[in-house]
């Protein structure tokens, strides 16, 4: 649809700037791109701030928040930051991502199909009840989801940051909705070939699901890279902490006296450049995300 | 995955339901036989009976919603506008603005809460470009004073220091009038400006695809026809984005009154219990003060909230004319089996 619509575009463009060009166009130009201009300073500076603070002292940061060189350049930000606990923090946000990512790429796809596509007793149940569950605000299921955890004993360990988390309904949504718009006529091919379903599912399918795939592992990534609350009530170990938690830690007092703003920043913008990396990386398919979304309603 | 799924998400739900109506504390089974079957009082202790749970609870909505009818207008209208200008057909770097303003919704809350709390802090950057405009900034996240209370202050209406006896001196479930009025708190509308900032770029690109579908033929031609500018964006760009807007309006009602994040990492509902939210004082109940049942009980009554305000919402925003034109056809069907039968 987006293509289509950007490819209508150029062809009506000509014509709109030729009406333009009766209403003043070039005020308006100005008008529009100094808007955008100072919007994107507003969006932008936040980002700049933080990279800039992370190699400022203490005292630079505090009196010249608005410096954008640091005065003296120091990198002391990142050694204090060293000795704290982030790169045990560092290390378990990326273990739980990419076990995330990948439960969720195997799980959500594979029910996806099986709703898009196999005929079983109770599938309409199961998809209203797919419905349901992503109708359920996360932040009420903080305390329900804690229970289970401690009801079966995975409370404070390792399994309990990312089992949980390995499928999720909107996943499996965005699959199926992606299924039933491959035409069925290539799998009847396979089939009357004489290929198992699974066989269907992994050879044919899977492969023609690609951009919805990748779609999916980014949104996976980002998705447990970004979480919270989760593993608030998963654990309280701080050996389990992730990067999430554990900088929210930070601004409790975890530093000692001072409020110590570059060491934040620092932890702020190593959180933020894996993220960074993955978006852009795959810019285009962060744009499919968003509006994937935008076909639940 | 079925089982995961049902494991995680409807097992906990029913887990959660008997929890709001025992007496829990967090030790043990909470289905061993030394938890009691309380009925409705954790929900009457947040809701009818006058104490500290009913005061927190109230406190934490009137807090949620001046965050809520605050937040959805302005993040909505945020989009909106920054959909059209970054759809202008002669712009040039379409590309990097998107990013820019798209980028703030994939970075942790996280990252960003601590970001903020720097760039508000007394002597911060926000501050210090008020000042260059010669205003005085507060103290951002250790202001409790509330908008409405200083707005009205300032035009003379009341004095904050000697709140007016009628208000301050009724009581409605739990909370004065004057503190119902407060409006949000100064530390609460700093979270406001970073969740509208953050949350802006997802709903443009919305708006963007939405925009996108929209022919440019059909605002060219009601150009041609002499409509203005202003005109063409009201009465076809808008009501082409209705859905759109309907859907940017209830996923952004969701999200706020769920807002925990922000509140975690920056405040943890201070100054003076002014950014406490249902989501966080549901937590801060179960998990650090061991009343299970108070917690899970907000949660569902937070959970029953959202539920009603996203029907309501849809019910009121609902396509006026496809109403119309069933209920005509549901008329004339009437008619015709009464013609029948006739």
């Amino acid at each position: 649809m987006r293509g289509h619509g950007r490819s209508a575009a150029p062809a009506g463009a000509p014509r709109a700037d030729g009406l333009t060009v009766h209403r003043s166009s070039s005020v308006k130009k100005v008008v529009v791109y100094s808007f955008l201009m100072m919007f994107a300073l507003v969006y932008v500076y936040p980002f700049v701030v933080q990279v800039v603070t992370s190699f400022k002292t203490n005292a630079d940061a505090v009196d010249h928040p608005l410096d954008l060189l640091p005065d003296p350049f120091t990198v002391a930000a990142f050694h204090r930051l060293a000795e704290t606990d982030f790169s045990l923090w560092f290390r378990n946000s990326v273990i739980v991502s990419l076990l995330v990512t990948a439960g969720r790429i195997f799980f959500c796809s594979l029910a996806g199909y099986a709703l898009a596509r196999l005929s079983f007793r109770g599938r309409n149940a199961v998809f209203t009840a797919l419905l349901a569950v992503m109708a359920v605000p996360g932040i009420v299921l903080l305390i329900p989801k804690f229970l289970v955890l401690n009801y079966i004993h995975m409370y404070n360990t390792f399994p309990a940051l990312f089992v949980p988390l390995l499928v999720d309904a909107a996943g499996v949504f965005i699959m199926k909705q992606f299924f039933e718009s491959i035409p069925v006529s290539i799998e009847e091919a396979a089939r009357i070939d004489g290929a198992s379903v699974f066989r269907i599912y992994w050879s044919i399918v899977l492969p023609m699901a690609k951009p919805a795939l990748i779609t999916l592992t980014i949104l996976s990534f980002q998705g447990s890279w970004n979480e919270l609350g989760h593993f608030i009530i998963a654990t309280n170990d701080p050996s389990l902490y992730t990067l999430t938690r554990g900088l929210a830690q930070l601004t409790s007092g975890g530093l000692g006296s001072g409020q110590q703003f570059p060491i934040k920043m620092a932890a702020a913008l190593l959180m933020t450049i894996p993220t960074a990396l993955v978006f852009i990386v795959f810019q285009r398919f962060f744009t499919q995300g968003a509006n994937a979304g935008a076909e639940k309603g | 995955m079925l089982v995961i799924l049902g494991l995680f998400l409807v097992l906990p739900i029913l887990m959660a339901l008997w929890v709001s109506v025992s007496d829990w504390t967090g030790r043990g089974s909470p289905f061993s036989s030394n938890v009691g079957f309380v009925g409705t009082e954790n929900y009457r202790q947040l809701l009818t009976e006058d104490g500290l749970s009913r005061q927190d609870f109230m406190t934490s909505m009137r807090n949620t919603f001046y965050y809520v009818v605050g937040v959805v207008p302005l993040q909505t209208g945020l989009a909106l506008w920054l959909a059209v200008i970054v759809n202008q057909k002669f712009l040039k770097g379409r590309t990097f603005f998107r990013t820019a303003f798209y980028f703030p919704s994939v970075v942790s809350s996280v990252a960003i809460s601590l970001v903020f709390l720097f760039l508000f802090t007394g002597t911060g950057a926000v501050n210090q470009g008020l000042s260059a405009i010669g205003i005085d900034g507060p103290v951002w996240f250790s202001d409790s004073r509330g908008l409405v209370h200083l707005a009205l202050d300032w035009l003379g209406v009341w004095n904050s220091d000697a709140p007016p006896s009628s208000l301050a001196g009724t009581d409605v479930l739990g909370l004065s009038m004057w503190e119902w009025l407060a409006g949000p708190s100064v530390a609460m509308s700093a979270i406001m400006v970073q969740v509208i900032w953050t949350t802006a770029g997802t709903f443009m690109l919305m708006f963007l695809a939405a925009l996108q579908d929209l022919p440019a033929e059909v605002e060219e031609a009601a150009l041609v026809d002499g409509a203005s500018r202003w005109g063409v964006f009201r009465n076809v760009t808008v009501p082409h984005l209705r859905p759109t807007i309907l859907l940017v309006v209830t996923l952004g009602i969701i999200g706020t009154w769920q807002v925990f994040d922000q509140v975690y990492v920056m405040t943890n509902g201070g100054p003076a219990k002014t950014t406490l939210t249902p989501a966080f004082l549901s937590y801060q109940a179960a998990f650090l003060n061991q009343q299970w049942g108070q917690g899970a009980a907000i949660a569902f009554i937070l959970f029953a909230l959202i539920f009603f305000l996203t029907s309501l919402q849809r019910f009121v925003l609902r396509d006026k004319d496809e109403a119309a034109r069933k209920k005509a056809l549901r008329i004339q069907r009437r008619r015709a089996r009464a013609g029948v039968t006739a």
